[in-house]
């Protein structure tokens, strides 16, 4: 109980196979990716299946989702992004749904391992860089060469640009698994304190009010951090794609 | 989406005040997409700026890009070190490109750098 590192822990729950003498497992992580992508499907498919004029409550929840993602699209990489939509919209209700799953006690956070959201932003690093090619071909390359430079230090300029280019897909993964990762570990280490203040007695549970006040609080903050990141994700991805669509100007 | 429905649900029933309804529903579709049309012109000026939402999430994000800029110049340096047989030069040389990469990087996302795409001709 009392160590706030236990709930991260990967564990096999059925094996699929071998590939090349490395098993390919079913663990928690995957179970509860799948649990969000099945939620996910169940909520939009749920929400057009019976479609109204006045929408109804599911039916709201998809309108206002697919409005909310198709807005910071449009607002960031113009119409053009729109024919993102797919990508943009599955990443953010994958993250945003995993985030508020992880909320609820006993669930495993997928987004609180490096691996789930690095491979994210490698994705939207990678369709960056071969939508860019194929749609602007070696133009693609001007997001680096910024303009009204003088020619003597462009060779510095450019190489700083290249390395800031490279830093994107890092700080985007960071952002995300970090925020998961230290207030899962808050809110652990604070219900940690309730239970060893509780074995003080009276004044023991007394105390503990204090940190299960915290943990309430914290609980809606993480609900609130859960969308913010997922929102964060989303419009950072919006601006990437916007560089792949327009770099020249 | 609810487009579908609309049209369906007018051609069903017929009564007058139905028809009035839809003229109604006619009218106030084309002033939303009046609306949506000009809507991306607003948008535009703001699109950076929402990623900002509250203090706590921009703190982060500002500390991050720095901190990868410089992660990334690290292990570049690093990795010319190994491949090149330049010892100390690469990694003392890129990590401080890398500085200058993540200052720039931080400057940009608090928007006090106008971002590369911004000045080009």
């Amino acid at each position: 109980m009392a160590d706030p590192i236990h709930q991260f822990q990967i564990n096999k729950i059925a094996t699929l196979g071998h590939i090349g003498g490395h098993e390919i497992a079913f663990t928690n992580s995957a179970l509860f990716m799948a649990i969000a992508v099945s939620g996910i499907t169940a909520l939009m498919l749920g929400a057009t299946m019976r479609r109204s004029l006045v929408p109804g409550r599911m039916q709201s929840i998809a309108e206002l989702s697919y409005e909310f993602v198709a807005d910071t699209l449009k607002s960031s990489a113009g119409n053009e992004g729109m024919k993102f939509f797919p990508l943009v919209f599955s990443l953010f209700m994958f993250i945003l749904v995993a985030n508020v799953i992880g909320i609820i006690p006993y669930t495993f956070t997928v987004t609180s391992h490096i691996v789930i959201t690095a491979s994210l932003a490698l994705l939207v690093f990678l369709t960056v860089i071969v939508y860019g090619i194929y749609k602007n071909g070696l133009r693609f390359l001007k997001l680096f060469v910024p303009s009204g430079i003088p020619i003597y230090i462009l060779p510095l300029i450019v190489l700083i640009e290249v390395m800031s280019f490279l830093s994107r897909p890092i700080s985007h993964s960071v952002r995300l698994f970090a925020n998961m990762l230290a207030g899962h570990i808050t809110l652990k280490v604070f219900g940690g304190f309730v239970t060893m203040l509780g074995g003080f007695g009276i004044a023991g549970w007394l105390g503990a009010t204090l940190p299960l006040a915290m943990t309430v609080a914290l609980t809606a903050l993480e609900l609130l951090v859960a969308f913010l990141q997922a929102y964060v994700f989303t419009i950072l991805t919006c601006i990437y794609l916007n560089d792949a669509i327009h770099p020249g100007h | 989406m609810a487009d579908g429905t609309r049209d369906s649900g007018d051609r069903e029933n017929q009564p007058a005040d139905e028809a009035a309804l839809s003229a109604r529903l006619r009218r106030l579709g084309s002033r939303l997409d009046h609306v949506g049309a000009s809507r991306p012109l607003e948008g535009n000026s703001s699109g950076r700026t929402a990623a900002d939402t509250s203090a706590m999430a921009r703190g982060f994000r500002l500390s991050t890009e720095l901190v990868a800029g410089v992660i990334v110049g690290a292990i570049i340096g690093w990795l010319l070190d190994r491949w090149l047989g330049i010892s100390p030069w690469g990694l003392i040389v890129f990590l401080l490109l890398g500085f200058v990469a993540g200052v720039l990087n931080v400057m940009r996302a608090a928007g006090v750098s106008p971002s590369g795409k911004a000045n080009n001709r």
